[in-house]
């Protein structure tokens, strides 16, 4: 049987415009013009854009942003005190985060899977055994700055992580911290 | 060519090509280690050890330092655009890079140019990226888990952060889960998902099941679906369709964990250690037995794996090879 490992393959067509951008609404236009200064001299592409008809908004602007750095935006906005109202997707603007966990018990271990991210504990010691999932680069990352660290002391995936992959380790981390009574 | 993308957790790390050296538990490229611990530094040593392990050409790895920012991505999109097109990569793995469907576009358009495409691995960001492109199926092959099945099965889901709860993440709903994907256009033709039993599906069938040996502890090890990755990339270079190279893979995946004894403490490398032991295994396993290897499907039997003499001198399997790799 012959086979070919190159072939030719048929050019698909995107589905929709900017599936990976988000919106951040805020209570008056002056917080917007803040936060875009802000995020566009951190380095951001960010624009100013009316809100789509869903998105209930404390004034007539929305900033568009890059939805899987969500975490970094957020943490740089709120430490100059300029707190979005919402983050929602562009296309989408009704969707929540997930909020739906799953919890294994290994015995000696307990493992919480927030979305694509997972955070595994030694129960005795608390100390953070494990990371595992997701795909964002600061996966890796928060997998070397937690792994080995004690779950009271570890930072939390919010002070240090910047995409949605570390806001879903962040509901994990919550979520062991609530069923270990911490 | 094998080609492997992807970043390190290390923002001082640069954007550095090549082929890479594993040595004591570290990646060496072009002067800088990193530690094989997981993500792209994991799929790259399992990729490696496999490649070495058939008699391969050891894989090309584009790699970049990112903690998250996107920084170092970006520098790799670029990089890519103008070079992957003329690497003459047969396989391109694409891993850990900040999701970004604009530069994921253009890369892909980059290599639409040439006449032939390689054979296109996406996991984690990447595939994340693919997804939301709307091109997920110019891709060969995907390697989710449950829960980023869960968000190719959603056809409004940004990302697995945003998967709507009603398209539950649980093991019993995973053929639900798979014909979603395939209906909304967000699979790449074959799935690979990574769970307490790994499926082997197309558009049209699930193709095959492993789910022996079971070892509960390594959904908890970080970088098991990486090393899972890699040794597909890795066989899929040397010459097997990509879902024999999967439904291999899974297997040998699961058994090089269960070798390494692990508890959900264990560090992936002590399971990347045992990938060599583990591919021989499965490879003269399949060689002896033909079908009988506990995969749940008649796959195996029209997949025949390895009619070959195992081992060879320096490849496992060389003669099951089909085509000649340089």
């Amino acid at each position: 049987m012959a086979f070919t490992i190159f072939k030719r393959k048929k050019k698909a067509r995107p589905k929709q415009k900017s599936p990976d951008r988000g919106f951040l609404s805020f209570h008056n236009t002056s917080e917007v013009i803040k936060a875009e200064s802000l995020l566009k001299q951190k380095g951001w592409e960010v624009r100013v854009m009316g809100p789509p008809p869903e998105l209930r908004t404390g004034c007539d602007l929305v900033i568009e942003f890059p939805l899987v750095e969500q975490l970094n935006i957020l943490r740089v906005l709120e430490a100059k005190k300029i707190t979005p109202m919402e983050a929602v997707p562009v296309h989408n603007p009704l969707l929540k985060p997930v909020d739906l966990f799953k919890t294994t018990d290994y015995g000696q271990h307990l493992m919480v899977r927030a979305a694509n991210m997972k955070l595994t504990i030694e129960k005795e010691t608390l100390k953070i055994v494990n990371i595992s999932g997701g795909g964002c680069p600061d996966v890796p990352y928060l997998g070397a700055r937690l792994v080995g660290k004690d779950l009271r002391q570890a930072p939390s995936p919010r002070e240090i992580g910047h995409t949605l992959c570390g806001y879903a380790l962040q509901l994990a981390y919550e979520e062991i911290k609530r069923q270990c009574s911490l | 060519m094998l080609a492997l993308i992807g970043t390190v957790p290390d923002k001082g790390f640069p954007l550095v090509s090549g082929t890479v050296t594993l040595k004591d538990d570290f990646l060496s490229l072009d002067g800088h280690k990193v530690s094989v611990n997981r993500g792209t530094p994991a799929l790259i040593a399992a990729a490696s050890v496999t490649c070495e392990a058939l008699g391969l050409a050891l894989p090309f790895s584009f790699l970049v330092g990112d903690e998250g920012i996107g920084d170092g991505s970006r520098k790799l999109y670029k990089r890519l655009k103008d070079c992957l097109p003329y690497a003459g990569a047969r396989v391109i793995t694409f891993h850990y890079l900040q999701p970004d469907v604009d530069w994921h576009n253009r890369i892909l358009w980059a290599l639409e140019q040439k006449d032939e495409l390689p054979v296109l691995i996406a996991d984690a960001g990447y595939m994340y990226a693919a997804k939301m492109s709307g091109f997920a199926p110019s891709y060969d092959l995907f390697t989710p888990d449950i829960g980023e099945l869960a968000f190719l099965a959603d056809d409004e889901a940004p990302h697995p952060f945003y998967t709507r709860g009603f398209i539950l993440h649980e093991e019993d709903n995973v053929p639900n889960l798979i014909k979603r994907a395939f209906e909304g256009e967000n699979a790449a033709r074959t799935l690979l998902i990574k769970g307490a039993k790994d499926y082997i599906c197309t558009r049209e069938s699930i193709l095959a099941t492993v789910d022996t040996p079971r070892v509960e502890a390594l959904e908890a090890i970080g970088g098991t679906g990486d090393t899972l990755t890699g040794m597909v990339a890795a066989l899929a270079y040397g010459g097997y369709t990509v879902e024999e190279a999967a439904t291999i893979a899974a297997r040998a995946n699961r058994l090089a964990g269960a070798l390494a004894k692990p508890t959900p403490s264990t560090q992936v490398v002590d399971i990347i250690k045992e990938i060599p032991k583990a591919l021989e295994i499965v490879l003269v396993e399949a060689a002896r037995n033909g079908d009988e290897i506990n995969l749940t499907s008649n796959f195996s039997r029209s997949l025949g794996f390895c009619h070959c003499e195992p081992p060879a001198r320096r490849g496992l399997c060389p003669g099951r090879r089909r085509e000649a790799i340089s």
